[in-house]
């Protein structure tokens, strides 16, 4: 261990575009420990949801559009389950990284920065979002909820919808004083979007307001691109959902780093 | 490497009308060990959190390395290491997957990692432990794997807050050993401590920093030399205020009550001994003086409680 072997130029630190790399490396590892039950869960739940609901009041609802409502709520599930798993890693995990167990201000004493850490844990719990996402699309696929192979175009949307909701669940993050703050979030935004998201039921029939703030909201934009690529519906106005769904996770990820520099870097 | 590792000048940070610290001047040489002392509040993690980038100057100058900062903290902080105040070790991970995930901010990996990986779990005496979860290490173990953990980069300055606070004596007598160790090869180290026997024994140089002002730096023993009278007695028991009164006031220089103790300074000490050594129902201790008189001298007695 003597000092002069060593020069700093040497160091074989990643490019700064890929400073994210180690801080979702850490995560996936945490991740590994724990696979078994957590895909478990990932697999076994919506099985269950699809399976008592789908059939159970797919029973009594029978086909929305010409759809089975198994198939209806298959694609949907898809989509909210992406919203709620980077939510609550965006939320949840990361508030324990950052200020119960001081993960990031161990990685702040490294070359890594405070947006290398925020895009990482974005990026990270979209991946969790695609997991549990492509769990439930396998699951459907099983139970002859999905059209065809063009439903694998579906991820990428996925991918995306994850990392949206990751960049909001970081900008409450950022701002919160302990676990409990979530709960507003929750109950005053993801909630009620899940509700008006066209995933349990369609909208066409909503009051004009509750439609209008809907589309405001970036889980429809996924719906209307999942739902057709799993069930070979025809696909409408690509580019604005997408746009949309760009938008909304720029805003909030540039908004995340903002507001975790000001937090950590007092 | 610059002969002068952390060059601050006039830093001050200013939290609303609240100075935290105010206009500190700072230079610590390369090879040295630098001891950073004060009360809870006086500034110290402020000013350390200032060096690693972590805190923006609200005024003021200050390079590390001979990068300015905060602006160039990210290429400066590939030749530091860090020891936080408190252990933030990942307790998913074991003590070498500890070091593996830390090591991977660096980006260093493969052989070079491995060998490095070898020779700090037997700096720290971990080797036996490499696989133990971290809830399994006792306090002691737990630092001296954050000291490791900081020193994976091979760091030119180390810096340290508050090593040994909640440690128990053979603990921190481990660390101190593998602290003097890195300083024997020439390490440059920077610490914060409430521990004045720690400063004493470990620095070369401490600066004492109370309510966001430097009030002195220098080697421990000038500093000791410069304002304490070289023998302390310290004396407590019944009747204590009647014999210092009647007796000892005038058989010293200097002396200073403590709540239910008398300090007495002295240059010749032996009139005050003889004095005690009549009086049985008194108990005091004689020793040389230490650094924590100047401490308390410069820095008062009364108690701070940390903001």
């Amino acid at each position: 261990m003597d000092n002069n072997g060593y020069s700093a130029d040497s160091s074989p630190l990643p490019p700064p575009a890929l400073r994210w790399l180690p801080v979702w490396r850490r995560n996936y590892r945490v991740w590994l420990k724990l696979v078994g039950p957590a895909l478990m869960g990932n697999f076994g739940e919506p099985l269950l949801y699809l399976l008592a609901l789908g059939y159970g009041l797919g029973t009594f609802v029978g086909t929305i559009g010409h759809l089975p409502y198994l198939v209806f709520l298959a694609s949907g599930m898809v989509c909210s389950s992406a919203m709620n798993t980077a939510s609550f890693e965006g939320l949840y995990s990361a508030f324990t990284r950052m200020d119960v167990q001081k993960t990031w201000d161990a990685m702040l004493t490294t070359p890594l920065s405070v947006p290398d850490i925020v895009l990482g844990e974005a990026i990270w719990a979209a991946t969790k979002g695609l997991i549990s996402s492509t769990a439930i699309m396998v699951v459907a696929a099983l139970l002859g909820a999905v059209a065809d192979w063009w439903a694998l175009l579906a991820l990428p949307v996925i991918f995306l919808t994850g990392f949206c909701f990751a960049a909001m669940a970081l900008v409450v993050t950022a701002v919160a004083r302990n676990y409990d703050f979530f709960m507003y979030y929750n109950t005053l935004l993801m909630t009620p979007m899940m509700l008006i998201g066209s995933v349990f039921f369609p909208l066409q029939e909503m009051p004009a307001a509750i439609q209008w703030l809907a589309w405001s909201l970036p889980l429809i934009h996924t719906v209307e691109l999942v739902r057709p690529l799993m069930t070979g519906l025809p696909l409408e106005q690509i580019w604005l959902h997408l746009l949309v769904l760009a938008g909304y996770s720029a805003a909030f990820l540039a908004l995340a780093i903002r507001l975790c520099e000001r937090r950590l870097l007092a | 490497m610059p002969a002068t590792v952390i060059n601050a000048n006039r830093l001050t940070k200013r939290y609303g009308v609240h100075t935290v610290l105010d206009a500190v001047d700072v230079e610590v040489q390369a090879g040295e060990c630098w001891g950073l002392l004060g009360p809870n509040g006086a500034g110290k993690t402020t000013l350390l959190r200032m060096v690693i980038g972590a805190t923006p100057p609200s005024l003021g100058q200050l390079q590390v390395l001979g990068y300015p900062i905060p602006a160039q903290a990210t290429s400066m902080r590939r030749r530091i290491g860090v020891v936080p105040q408190k252990d933030n070790l990942d307790p998913d991970f074991t003590v070498v997957e500890n070091l593996r995930t830390y090591a991977s901010y660096f980006g260093l990996k493969g052989p070079v990692l491995e060998r490095r990986l070898e020779e700090l779990l037997a700096f720290a005496a971990l080797e036996s432990r490499r696989n133990a979860p971290i809830s399994t290490l006792s306090g002691g173990m737990q630092r001296r794997l954050s000291l490791i953990r900081a020193l994976l980069n091979e760091p030119e300055l180390l810096i340290l807050d508050e090593p040994t606070t909640g440690l128990d004596p053979q603990a921190r007598q481990v660390l101190w050993q593998r602290l003097r160790a890195l300083r024997g090869r020439g390490m440059t180290l920077v610490l914060t401590t409430h521990y004045m026997e720690e400063a004493q024994r470990l620095c070369d140089r401490v600066t004492i920093l109370d309510q966001g002002r430097i009030l002195e730096t220098g080697p421990p023993q000038e500093l000791i030399r410069k304002y304490i009278e070289p023998q302390v007695v310290e004396v407590y028991g019944v009747g204590l205020d009647d014999w210092h009164r009647t007796v000892a006031a005038s058989l010293v220089e200097r002396s200073e009550r403590v709540g239910e103790t008398m300090f007495y300074y002295a240059h010749d000490e032996r009139a005050l001994l003889a004095a005690l050594n009549q009086q049985p129902e008194l108990t005091y201790l004689h020793r040389p003086a230490n650094l924590e008189d100047v401490f308390v001298k410069l820095t008062g007695r009364e108690l701070r409680d940390g903001q």
